[in-house]
């Protein structure tokens, strides 16, 4: 698989190589096989010129994390990292064929667990009347809410790329997707699964044991080879946008399993269980607000839970006689397994505001807090601000912090992990 | 606070409009029928897609540059439809805008934010925002429908030694950023070549110089330079159409949602 690494990075040689090593090993082999199968058909039109149309997006990107405190297990206080995303894109003339290749490439000088090489999108579309049909990897978003995303289940979360989990693995698919008057319905056999990553032993934002992701174990004795189906119908009438999904396959969160707590090496061993979950996305606009649900009702083997969460943004245009855009966002939290739950969007309130100065460096400016509405000591927090400073960069600055006294939330083991983050992208 | 004041300066708005139509000229019904004139003259274009080059500039002279691509799609009696995908800054590239406008409701809105793959509906009440951070409003870039406005013909006057139209319009929509815009038509195409907007308290706000008409399929005009200058800040914004084609045999299709997600 000829990838190719731009060797920008101020990183010395052989550092660079084994962690590229490190990285290819963790790359699917249905990944590969959806590339090769892009490639082969790519050159099926059989255009002499059809190279010259291949498009190709680059952006690199460097992050550098600072934490006021080192870590509950003594881990450094700042963290760099560089990543690399490129996109190959070609399109035939009648617009009724496409493909896209798509690798990203991650390098950490701290953790290891955060290197990666993912294949973020390597897909094959073809376009019909009322119908298109993708083969390959690709990311699908479903959902309409902005603090979580309960429903978004096709891809399995880059959980170590940043807090918010809106990062995502591709997912190798085949999708099919009717519509018409009646709405649009996506259908998708999903043959393979990504298992989640997490921090490594000297990575941040971790647990207190590490997580053994190589001896993951599984409900379905295919493993990672057991064939996920998903199908979401959706449909817009006036202002309600309405959607109902379902899923059949591998949950994309694990149980953690504790084990050799009684001697030996102890650590966490993910353990993936079978999923059936319905999802339901309701969205309404009045004006300038825009209201929001998105539940879910998951099934396991033994028991289930529903989630949901509903909100609203309203936006304020021209704010104070400025140019400015002020974005007001509420969302309430709720999961049916309370304390018990996975996540930390339990019984919990969410508010936030946007701002886009609407000024020539696009700035923006977003504010977020999360209060746990049962422990009056847990909430969490974000900011995140950025600009263009020219036509290809673009700097970030985000901000995170959690707070609990609690030591049965999640964020308990996060306690020491505030971070303060700085980020250059370029694009060209 | 914001929100009060701001649902009070709607129903201000909304009890003063009714007061201050007797105030208006009387004018027999001609800018209406200019108007009408003018929406005739441009049906049947049925499907466009564009190249264009927005250059802002602000008022010590400082420029940046923004391209973009535009497919629209006519629909007859009601708002046309329009894609817009963004090519630079390259931070936004391959972000795509999708509206649907309607007349007498307000307008549907995507947004696609190609990073997260994710299609995100938007409010459309407010269009009084900027567009890309230059001096175009979302509303001055909306299809010319007649439903969307109050016409009154002010005076017949020449412009640049060609006769022109000077029409009054008074916007309907409430959630408009401006009280009237002051729009000069040739009475020969009845193209418009100049456009002054006026903000909502009614200073003069904007003028817009359409300009470079070219004639496409034999009917239908279109201007390839826009300058519109903002008169309370001293910034100002170039729209320069670098290519446009007619006729691509589009349809709705290529204007749901599934097309803005597969937007280059």
């Amino acid at each position: 698989m000829p990838i190719l690494i731009p060797m920008h990075y101020n990183v010395a040689a052989d550092k660079m190589i084994a962690a590229v090593a490190a990285m290819a090993a963790r790359m699917t082999t249905p990944a590969v096989a959806a590339v090769a199968l892009c490639l082969g058909l790519a050159g099926l039109p059989a255009q002499a010129d059809w190279r010259e149309q291949v498009k190709l997006d680059s952006t690199l990107g460097t992050e550098l994390r600072w934490f006021p405190q080192t870590g509950l297990q003594g881990q450094a206080a700042s963290h760099w990292s560089a990543n690399a995303l490129f996109e190959w894109y070609w399109q035939s003339d009648d617009e009724k064929s496409s493909w896209v290749i798509s690798p990203y490439l991650r390098f950490d000088a701290q953790d290891s667990e955060r290197h990666l090489l993912d294949i973020r999108q390597a897909y094959w579309l073809q376009v019909g009347d009322g119908w298109e049909f993708k083969l390959g990897v690709d990311k699908v978003f479903w959902g309409v809410t902005e603090s979580v995303h309960l429903v978004d289940i096709i891809n399995q979360t880059d959980w170590v790329d940043a807090p918010d989990g809106e990062s995502k693995f591709g997912q190798p698919l085949a999708q099919l997707t009717l519509s018409g008057d009646w709405g649009s319905l996506q259908s998708f056999v999903l043959p393979y699964f990504r298992e989640r990553n997490y921090a490594g032993e000297d990575g941040r934002l971790r647990l207190p044991l590490p997580v053994w992701q190589d001896a993951a174990q599984y409900q379905s004795s295919a493993e990672q080879h057991h064939v996920d189906y998903a199908l979401r119908y959706s449909r817009q009438i006036e202002q309600l946008d309405i959607a109902l999904s379902y899923f059949d396959g591998t949950s994309r969160e694990p149980v953690l399993q504790p084990v050799g707590l009684q001697g030996g090496t102890a650590g966490l061993i993910p353990y993936y269980r079978q999923l059936r979950q319905t999802g339901l996305e309701l969205q309404y606009i009045v004006d300038s607000w825009i209201w929001k649900l998105e539940a879910v009702d998951q099934q396991y083997q033994h028991g289930s839970h529903q989630a949901a969460v509903a909100g609203f943004e309203y936006t304020s245009v021209g704010v104070l006689d400025s140019v400015f855009d002020l974005g007001w966002l509420a969302e309430y939290q709720y999961d049916s397994r309370g304390a018990q739950a996975t996540t930390v969007a339990q019984r919990d309130l969410f508010v936030g505001w946007r701002l886009a100065f609407n000024d020539e460096a696009g700035s923006e400016l977003l504010f977020g807090m999360v209060q746990d509405l049962q422990d009056g000591s847990s909430r969490n927090g974000v900011l995140e601000a950025s600009m263009r400073l020219d036509n290809n960069i673009r700097v970030r600055l985000d901000a995170w912090w959690f707070h609990t006294n609690d030591p049965v939330q999640l964020t308990w083991w996060y306690r020491q992990d505030d971070f303060i983050q700085v980020g250059f992208d370029y694009f060209f | 606070m914001q929100l009060i004041s701001r649902i009070a300066g709607t129903a201000l708005l909304c009890a003063l409009l009714p007061l201050s139509m007797p105030a208006m000229a009387d004018d027999g019904g001609k800018g209406l029928t200019i108007a009408k004139e003018r929406k005739v003259r441009d049906e049947g274009w049925k499907d466009s897609e564009g190249r264009t080059t927005m250059i802002l500039r602000n008022a010590q002279g400082e420029e940046s540059v923004r391209e973009i691509r535009t497919l629209a799609l006519e629909v007859a009696n009601d708002g046309d439809k329009g894609l817009t995908i963004f090519d630079e800054p390259k931070d936004v590239r391959g972000t795509a805008f999708l509206n649907h406008s309607f007349v007498g409701k307000p307008d549907d809105q995507w947004l696609y934010l190609p990073s997260l793959k994710r299609v995100k509906r938007i409010a459309s009440r407010n269009k009084s925002g900027p567009f890309m951070a230059s001096e175009f409003a979302y509303e001055d870039l909306s299809s010319f429908e007649l439903e969307k406005f109050k016409f009154t013909w002010l005076r017949d006057e020449p412009l640049n030694g060609t006769p022109m139209f000077v029409v009054e319009q008074v916007p309907n929509d409430p959630f408009s950023g401006y009280s009237k815009s002051i729009v000069w038509l040739d009475q020969k195409d009845y193209l418009p070549h100049k456009i002054e907007f006026y903000d909502r308290k009614s200073a003069l706000l904007k003028t817009l110089t359409l300009t470079d008409y070219k004639l496409y399929l034999e009917k239908f005009w279109r201007p390839h330079t826009l300058k519109m200058v903002n008169h309370q800040t001293g910034k100002s914004t170039d729209l320069l159409l670098k290519e446009i084609q007619f006729g691509k045999g589009r349809t709705d299709a290529d204007f749901d949602t599934n097309a803005l997600q597969r937007s280059r």
